[in-house]
């Protein structure tokens, strides 16, 4: 095994546990924009896994899925904090 | 050579990622654990990134990279900034031993200088409060 492999092996299960303590963060919450920040977390955790597993594999094309990634998070935390902002706001007020 | 400069980054960025996730789970406060993952959690990420482009080395995945990295870099702060805005705005709770809170005297008495928004939402916040009474 050479240095990139091992480095590659540390890199999955670093970003295993932090993708289990942000799902706990998910479960346990208190509110809701808490849960909308560890969401966003395993957004960029996932673009993580994305970019480790094509080093892994050795196929650069995986990379196209984490840019569609990163913007489709960000739509989302955008769509999230404005369901936030008005969510207990009546129609016409 | 490059091989060994890839695997550094990449440990370096999974350090970071691991940072912010523990931050994410330590921290007492929906700001403070904003602060951890913004920050920890974009930079994690564009290191690991930036390991993929160290490894192949080639033009057309070092552009693919740096597009990723510019987007994420932008995007990052101002989904950030949205959900704290609109957490405050909600009323969370801050931590406890938080000093200064100069947000609420703009949302309180409407001081909010030339923002139109802010002064509507201050406008709206107290006459929801009318409601209540």
């Amino acid at each position: 095994m050479d240095f990139l492999t091992i480095a590659v092996n540390i890199t999955f299960a670093a970003l295993s546990i932090s993708l289990i303590l942000s799902l706990i963060r998910i479960m346990v919450g208190p509110s809701l924009p808490d849960r909308v920040v560890a969401l966003d977390l395993v957004a960029f955790l996932v673009i993580g896994f994305i970019a480790t597993y094509s080093i892994s594999v050795e196929q650069p094309v995986f990379l196209d899925a984490a840019i569609v990634l990163a913007l489709i998070a960000f739509l989302g935390t955008l769509a999230f904090a404005r369901y936030v902002r008005y969510a207990n706001t009546q129609i016409g007020e | 050579m490059f091989e060994i400069i890839s695997g550094i980054i990449l440990l370096v960025g999974a350090f970071f990622v691991l940072v912010a996730a523990v931050g994410l789970i330590r921290l007492p406060d929906l700001l403070m654990r904003m602060h951890a993952t913004t920050k920890a959690g974009t930079l994690g990420a564009g290191l690991i990134l930036l390991a993929v482009a160290f490894t192949y080395g080639d033009v057309a995945v070092i552009a693919m990279v740096v597009a990723t990295i510019i987007f994420i870099v932008l995007t990052a702060p101002v989904a950030a900034h949205m959900i704290g805005r609109s957490a405050y705005y909600v009323g969370i709770d801050l931590w406890q031993g938080t000093i200064v809170d100069e947000l609420k005297k703009a949302y309180k008495e409407g001081k909010a200088g030339s923002d139109p928004q802010v002064k509507v939402e201050a406008e709206a916040e107290s006459v929801s409060d009318d409601q209540k009474v």
